[in-house]
C-alpha cells in the first residue's frame, strides 16, 4: 500500500448527497479479477453517454479537474455495497484523499486499506472546502496527516479526526495482515478458549 | 457487572485483543465467500503464501454472476469474465479447502440464504461476508456485516478483523401489524424514519411485539436492509423461533451440543438498564404497505401517497430529490398507485426465501399478470426452489406468466443477463433503488413480494390490501 504523509492537490466538488457504490464503480465493472484499471469507469454512468463519449459537465471531465486527488463530497458519501471496487477505482484514477460530512461504514474502511484517507468534517467546512474546491485549477488544497489538517487554496487551516491504529498504519504503508499475524498466539489461544465455551461455533 | 446490551455481549465473546487507541482484534465464526469480492483476496494469499486459517469455518457459493434462466449449465449463457469469475471461485475454493456450494448443486443459491438454510449461520456467532447484505443474518441474533476484499484476506489469513466497536441503536417497533404490511414495510419504514445515514457508526437491535411476532424469515428481511439505514449491523435477540429454525440443519449442533448452545443462546439478549446511544420507536399499527419513489431507499412512502416535491425537502436533499425525479421520470403530486410499470423482480436475499415465494403466490393465485407486462421469480436457492415446487407454488406463477427461474442474486444487481433496459420500470422485492442498480437507466420501485404480486396483475403500483378484500 502506497504511503499517505501530505498531499497538494486538485479537489473536485460533488456536492451530491448520498453519492452510492453503484455510482462510483456500476456492476458490469466488477467482473474483474484484479485491483488495477477501475479508474477509466470511475464514476461512469455520471461520467459517459451510452455511446462512450464524455459527459462534458460531470466534474472530472471538466479540463479544471481532470487531475483531481481530492473529492470533496455531499453526505453519506459511498453508501450501498461492499465492493472494495470503489476505493480501487478512486486511486486508480488518482483520487487519494475524500472529504465529507459523512461516510458510509463498509467504503470508510475499504479505504484506509487503499492509501485513501477518508476525512470527516463539520458541514460548515465542508462548506468552505466545496466552495474553495469551485475555483479550479488553481485553488489547491492541502491535506497534513501528519498535522491532521487540510489548508484551503487561501491558507484556512481546519484540523480533523482520524483514530491512531489507521494514521499510523497509512502513514506508514502498512500490511494489516502482517500486523495481525504477530498476534497469532492470541488467535490460538482464543480459538482454545472458545472451543471449551462455544464447542459449535 | 454492568447491563449489557446483545452487541456488547456478542462483541465481548469475540474479543481476541485490544490495543491501546481501542482498535480491538474480532474473532469471525463464518466466513462466507462469493464470487465477486473475493477473487482479489485469494490472490493476495497466493502471493504471500498465506493459507486460509479456518477453512471448515469458510464457506464459498456463486451467486452474483449466475445465470438464473434454465439453461445455464450451458456455460455459453455466462459472458467470459462472469464465467471467470466463477471458475476461479471454484478452483479458491478447491486450492484452499473450503466448504463450498458450486453451481451445479441443488444447494446453491444467495450466500445470505444458503448460510442460514445449510445451518451456519447460529445465534451469538460472529459472521462476514464481502457483501453488504451480510446484516441478513442478525436475523439469529448474531453480529453479522458486510467488509471489504483486503478485510476478506485479512479473514481468510487470520479468522479475525480489526475492529472498532459501533454504538447502540435500539429500534422498537410496538404492538401487531397490520393485515397487508409485512416485514419489508417495517424495514423500508425504518430507512424512512432515520434516513440512509441514520444508522451510521451504529449497530441496531431491532425488538418489540412486532418483531417479535416475525418469523425467522421475517427477521431476515428486516436484518437485511439494517445497512440501507446505514448500520454496520442489524440484529434480533434469539428467542424460541430461532432455535425451531436451527434444529436439525446440517450444520446446526447435535444432541448434547445442541443443548449446550441452547443454554448458551439463552443468554443472549440485552439486560434491563443496558445503555442505549439512539433509540427510535415506530408503532407497528401504523406501518402501511409501502414503496420507493426515489433511487435512495430512504425515499419511502405509503402506497396511498404521492410523489413528493424537491421543495418538501432541505439541504442537500433538495438537489438529489430533483436529480432523482428526473431519473425516474415522476412528477410531483403524481399518485404513487398511479405508475405504470413495466416489469416485476420477486427474489433477492431480502424477499427470495419460501415465506416471500408464498405471499406472492397467494396474491396471484388463479390470476394472471397484466398483459405486457415481464414478471421473474428467482428462488433464493436450489432447496426454496425445490420447496416452492413441491407447494405448489411454482404452478400459480407460472400460470399467471411469470418466468420460473434458477436461483441466484439476478436482477437484484444485474451483474448477469437478468437486466432492465433504460427507462424500463420495475416493481422489485431486492433491497437499492440507486441509479443504474438494476441496468443502466432502470427504474426500480423497492416493495414487499406481495405488494409486488399486486402490481403484476393490475399493471401499476397498486395497494396490496384492495386485492386481500377481493378475495375475502
Amino acid at each position: 500500500m502506497d504511503k499517505f504523509t501530505k498531499l497538494t492537490g486538485i479537489a473536485a466538488p460533488m456536492p451530491l448527497v448520498n453519492i452510492d457504490t453503484d455510482m462510483i464503480i456500476p456492476k458490469q465493472f466488477l467482473k474483474t479479477i484484479k485491483r488495477s484499471g477501475l479508474g477509466v469507469n470511475l464514476f461512469d454512468e455520471m461520467r459517459y453517454n451510452l455511446d462512450g463519449s464524455e459527459i462534458a459537465d460531470f466534474v472530472l471531465n471538466q479540463p479544471a479537474y481532470r487531475q483531481s486527488q481530492i473529492i470533496v463530497a455531499g453526505e453519506n458519501f459511498g453508501c450501498g455495497s461492499s465492493r472494495e471496487h470503489a476505493p480501487w477505482a478512486l486511486l486508480d484514477f488518482g483520487i487519494r484523499c475524500v472529504i465529507s460530512t459523512s461516510f458510509a461504514d463498509i467504503f470508510y474502511n475499504n479505504c484506509f486499506k487503499n492509501g485513501i484517507l477518508p476525512i470527516v468534517m463539520p458541514q460548515d467546512v465542508v462548506d468552505v472546502l466545496m466552495e474553495d474546491a469551485k475555483k479550479g485549477a488553481n485553488a489547491r488544497q492541502t491535506i497534513d496527516l501528519e498535522a491532521q489538517t487540510v489548508t484551503t487554496s487561501d491558507g484556512r487551516v481546519f484540523p480533523f479526526d482520524v483514530d491512531a491504529h489507521r494514521k499510523d498504519c497509512l502513514i506508514n504503508g502498512l500490511d494489516d495482515i502482517g500486523l495481525t499475524m504477530v498476534k497469532a498466539k492470541a488467535i490460538d489461544s482464543f480459538e482454545h478458549k472458545a472451543a471449551a465455551l462455544r464447542p459449535w461455533a | 457487572m454492568t447491563a449489557r446490551t446483545l452487541y456488547d455481549k456478542i462483541w465481548d465473546d469475540h474479543m481476541v485483543d485490544q490495543a491501546e487507541d481501542g482498535t480491538c482484534l474480532l474473532y469471525i465464526d463464518r466466513h462466507l465467500v462469493h464470487e465477486v469480492t473475493s477473487p482479489q483476496a485469494f490472490e493476495g494469499l497466493r502471493m504471500t503464501g498465506r493459507k486460509v486459517r479456518a477453512p471448515q469455518k469458510t464457506i464459498a457459493v456463486p451467486d452474483h454472476n449466475v445465470p438464473t434462466t434454465l439453461d445455464r449449465a450451458n456455460a455459453a449463457t455466462m459472458t467470459e469474465d462472469s464465467r471467470i469469475q466463477v471458475e476461479a471461485l471454484d478452483k479458491n475454493a478447491k486450492d484452499f479447502g473450503i466448504n463450498y456450494y458450486p453451481v451445479s448443486d441443488v444447494r446453491q443459491g444467495i450466500v445470505h440464504i444458503v448460510g442460514p438454510e445449510q445451518g451456519w449461520t447460529l445465534p451469538g456467532m460472529t459472521v462476514v461476508c464481502g457483501d453488504s447484505h451480510t446484516a441478513t443474518h442478525g436475523a439469529f441474533g448474531a453480529l453479522a456485516h458486510g467488509i471489504g476484499t483486503s478485510e476478506v484476506e485479512h479473514v481468510l489469513a487470520t479468522q479475525t478483523l480489526i475492529q472498532r466497536k459501533a454504538k447502540n441503536f435500539k429500534v422498537e417497533i410496538t404492538g401487531s401489524l397490520r393485515p397487508g404490511v409485512t416485514a419489508k414495510d417495517i424495514t423500508l419504514s425504518v430507512i424512512g424514519a432515520t434516513g440512509t445515514a441514520g444508522g451510521t457508526g451504529y449497530v441496531i437491535e431491532y425488538c418489540g411485539q412486532a418483531i417479535r411476532e416475525l418469523s425467522m424469515e421475517g427477521r431476515m428481511t428486516v436484518c437485511n436492509m439494517a445497512i440501507e439505514g446505514g448500520a454496520r449491523a442489524g440484529l434480533i435477540a434469539p428467542d424460541e423461533k430461532t432455535y425451531a429454525y436451527c434444529m436439525g440443519r446440517p450444520h446446526a449442533p447435535k444432541g448434547a451440543a445442541w443443548e449446550a448452545a441452547v443454554t448458551y443462546w439463552k443468554t443472549l439478549f440485552s439486560d434491563e438498564g443496558a445503555h442505549w446511544d439512539k433509540v427510535i420507536t415506530l408503532k407497528g399499527e401504523d406501518i402501511a404497505p409501502v414503496v420507493t419513489w426515489g433511487t435512495s431507499p430512504e425515499d419511502v412512502l405509503p402506497i396511498t401517497g404521492k410523489v413528493p416535491s424537491p421543495s418538501d425537502f432541505t439541504g442537500g436533499k433538495v438537489e438529489a430529490v430533483q436529480r432523482a425525479l428526473d431519473y425516474m421520470g415522476l412528477t410531483p403530486g403524481q399518485k404513487l398507485s398511479d405508475i405504470k410499470i413495466d416489469t416485476v423482480f420477486i427474489g433477492s436475499c431480502t424477499n427470495g426465501r419460501i415465506e416471500d415465494l408464498r405471499a406472492a403466490a397467494a396474491i396471484l393465485k388463479g390470476k394472471k399478470k397484466k398483459d405486457g407486462i415481464r414478471a421473474m421469480v428467482v428462488p433464493g436457492s436450489g432447496l426454496v426452489r425445490a420447496q416452492a415446487e413441491e407447494e405448489g407454488l411454482a404452478q400459480i406463477f407460472i400460470d399467471a406468466g411469470f418466468e420460473w427461474r434458477l436461483a441466484g442474486c439476478s436482477m437484484c444487481l444485474a451483474m448477469n443477463p437478468d437486466q432492465l433496459a433504460p427507462g424500463e420500470r420495475c416493481a422489485a422485492t431486492s433491497n437499492r433503488n440507486f441509479e443504474g442498480r438494476q441496468g443502466r437507466g432502470g427504474r426500480t420501485h423497492l416493495l414487499s413480494p406481495a405488494m409486488a404480486a399486486a402490481a403484476a396483475i393490475t399493471g401499476h403500483l397498486t395497494d396490496v390490501r384492495d386485492l386481500m378484500t377481493e378475495t375475502v
